[in-house]
């Protein structure tokens, strides 16, 4: 099945300017319906109300961080099954395993590019 | 209380204090009267102690003098600050830089394809390399934590050391000053480097001040 490329994607970095480059490398990559949330537990509320295709979330934030979004997406019947990719500095073998076993879809070391976005997304949602 | 001279004098100060009965005692003194030949004179305790208190009173002379109260009030503070300062200008910076971006890319658009490809490439280049501002952000709140560490730590020591003399405010403001100064070796009287937000005078307030300048020349 091809990706949708109008399905909505949730973007979620306690940085504006994070969000903003991962909007706008969303957009060139083909991604227009992107919706950006500061933390894990505004995503969280978002993700309640839109259903959303794919989660691009960073690890370090506060209140909620990534890990603990991650855990409460993979703990909600409607919501367990989103794409889920974390967006991180945090490059060290406890945390990749740590969030792989809390069911991550895949995992982008910052500072990245936007070929390995678009290769990990293709690798989560198939080949667009 | 007299000060303890001799093992005798300290055998009645412990008897006084403890109320140990005196045959007791004197196995006490005979200890102490065996360590005291071991040191090189006959008041071998006494200025064992001495020394070890004169040692006590020159490290807490030495710690005072680096001010760790001024250390922990301003310096840290000051750091901190500046530091926020860094964070503050790059997230401006980058919002600039990825503004000019989003103008090319939209012109990018309006070229024909070969050169449309080149200009569209080059804005992702310059969106990637924007990411330099979060993990630069990231790096420095762990400075800063570290820094609130030290902190912690200079909190102990003061606690540990009781009251130290009294800080001089102006001697303070004067090495904070030194310490944020221009190090790039000019003028240090004079250059500050960059001012923190707010506190920098804008460019109309610097034409102001030259034009008042110029009108008293």
């Amino acid at each position: 099945m091809s990706v949708d490329l109008k399905m909505p994607v949730l973007v979620v970095d306690d940085y504006a300017t994070m969000l903003r480059i991962v909007k706008n490398l969303l957009k060139q990559i083909g991604f227009e319906n992107v919706d950006e949330a500061s933390d894990g537990g505004q995503a969280f509320q978002m993700m309640k109300f839109k259903k959303y295709g794919l989660v691009i979330s960073d690890w370090n934030m506060q209140p909620t961080s990534g890990i603990d979004l991650l855990r409460n997406v993979r703990g909600d019947a409607d919501l367990k099954g989103t794409p889920f990719i974390m967006v991180t500095a945090e490059s060290k073998t406890d945390n990749v395993i740590e969030a792989k076993n809390a069911g991550v879809s895949n995992y982008i070391v910052k500072p990245f590019s936007s070929e390995i976005l678009k290769g990990k997304i293709a690798s989560v949602l198939g080949q667009f | 209380m007299d000060r303890i001279k001799s093992s005798r004098d300290l055998s009645l100060q412990l008897n006084a204090a403890e109320g140990i009965p005196p045959h007791n005692l004197e196995i006490v003194q005979k200890v102490v009267d065996r360590l005291m030949s071991q040191w090189p004179n006959n008041r071998g305790i006494y200025l064992q102690l001495q020394r070890l208190a004169d040692f006590i009173t020159k490290t807490r002379g030495e710690l005072s003098s680096f001010r760790p109260q001024e250390m922990k009030e301003r310096f840290i503070p000051k750091a901190t600050d500046e530091l926020d300062a860094i964070v503050e200008a790059t997230a401006s910076a980058t919002h600039t830089i990825m503004d000019a971006a989003d103008v090319i890319m939209d012109l990018a658009g309006r070229l024909e394809k070969e050169q449309s490809d080149k200009a569209m490439a080059a804005v992702t280049s310059i969106y990637e390399a924007c990411t330099f501002q979060d993990i630069t952000g990231q790096r420095v709140t762990k400075v800063i934590n570290v820094l609130k560490v030290i902190e912690d730590r200079i909190d102990k020591m003061v606690l540990a050391l009781g009251e130290l003399e009294p800080i001089d405010q102006a001697q303070i403001d004067d090495a904070v000053e030194e310490a944020v100064t221009d190090s790039a070796g000019g003028d240090r009287s004079t250059l500050n480097g960059p001012a923190l937000p707010g506190q920098a005078k804008s460019q109309a307030e610097i034409d102001a001040i030259l034009s008042g300048l110029d009108g008293a020349s």
